[in-house]
């Protein structure tokens, strides 16, 4: 999966789970400041990244993930 | 045979799709059963809106807030249901909350008001819902509770959840004593570990995931549906001999004494 694949999977699951504007979910988002997403938010959204993208974020590699970016990134990492 | 038509179920404790009573809900819906759904305010109506969309598939007839905390609106929870549907015949909960610093690290460590906190949520609400319930059940009924293993044996990182459990175990027997002359039956699911917004708060979820993937006998987890369709089970009559009872959904692991996993290398 390319880069942009993956963002723009992570960008729907946001747009869906965090209810926001897709023209907000941009890679240096930070999904608490510039979201809103709070910590049931924050869970649901790891849960629905590992269903989507068959992977594993433990919780101190979520607690690193704060921006799309991060997630783009780790997810990458984790898939290749 | 398995038949909920005509039945109304009040089900607790659905906060998204991946809640093991969004699995109840669905197969008690599934078998027939009238469904009435209760979720947890917040300030800003946010979890409201996702349970309501969620559960919109189910027709509730009924969907009311309550905080088990919240002594009154437990009482409102059930006056409403006795106002709209006149009798009830199942109640699920699926309740449970502990600090999250509380489900990791050492036992030993666990704050008074944090134990306070998970026995109140997790074990008392099901007496009280109980209570509140019981002139309901006009026509005989099934109380349904969720636990873990975690109550009986011991897990790593469950700590004060087990404490909580153990003492919901000993509720549904309690309850199952007082209620049984009425046909009411009170009966636990002890499901495996399954991924959920509550079981997430658990350190180390994903390694007992894997461990239970590894050893139990089926040689995999559960899912939310198979939690349903034991609980639409424990719901119907074709279970009517029973109450007072645990019954493991764990794709076997409560037998094993001691896993293979080591012995295999």
């Amino acid at each position: 999966m390319t880069d942009e694949q993956i963002f723009d999977k992570v960008k729907s699951i946001v747009v869906d789970q965090l209810s926001v504007e897709a023209d907000k979910v941009v890679p240096s988002a930070n999904f608490q400041n510039d979201l809103g997403a709070d910590s049931l938010d924050t869970v649901e959204l790891v849960m629905a990244l590992e269903e989507e993208f068959d992977v594993e974020i433990p919780d101190e590699a979520a607690e690193t993930i704060t921006t799309i970016q991060a997630a783009v990134d780790f997810i990458k990492a984790k898939s290749a | 045979m398995l038949d909920l038509s005509g039945k109304n179920a009040l089900v607790t404790g659905i906060a998204n799709d991946k809640s093991i009573a969004w699995g109840i809900a669905q197969q008690l819906h599934a078998a027939g059963a009238n469904i009435g759904v209760t979720y947890l305010p917040d300030e800003t109506g946010k979890m409201e809106r996702k349970v309501r969309d969620l559960t919109a598939s189910l027709n509730p007839s009924l969907f009311v807030p309550c905080n088990v905390q919240n002594d009154e609106q437990v009482q409102e929870t059930f006056k409403t249901v006795g106002e709209k549907w006149g009798k009830l015949d199942i109640l699920i909960h699926c309740l449970a909350f502990a600090n999250r610093d509380d489900l990791k690290g050492d036992f030993s460590a666990t704050s008074r008001s944090g134990f306070a906190l998970a026995m109140d949520v997790s074990a008392y609400s099901l007496i009280t819902m109980a209570g509140a319930a019981k002139p309901l059940f006009t026509d005989g009924g099934s109380i349904i509770t969720l636990t873990y293993l975690g109550g009986v044996k011991v897990i790593p990182n469950y700590n004060v959840m087990g404490i909580a459990k153990a003492a919901l175990e000993m509720n549904v027997r309690y309850l199952a004593h007082e209620m049984g002359p009425n046909g009411v039956r009170v009966n636990a699911i002890s499901a495996g570990p399954i991924r959920t917004l509550a079981s997430s708060a658990v350190g180390g979820i994903l390694d007992m995931l894997h461990h239970v993937e590894d050893s139990a006998p089926l040689r995999r987890s559960v899912s939310q549906k198979e939690v349903g369709n034991t609980a639409a089970f424990l719901a119907s009559d074709l279970s009517s001999g029973m109450t007072g009872q645990v019954l493991y959904v764990d794709a076997g692991y409560e037998i094993m004494g001691m896993t293979d996993t080591r012995v295999k290398g």
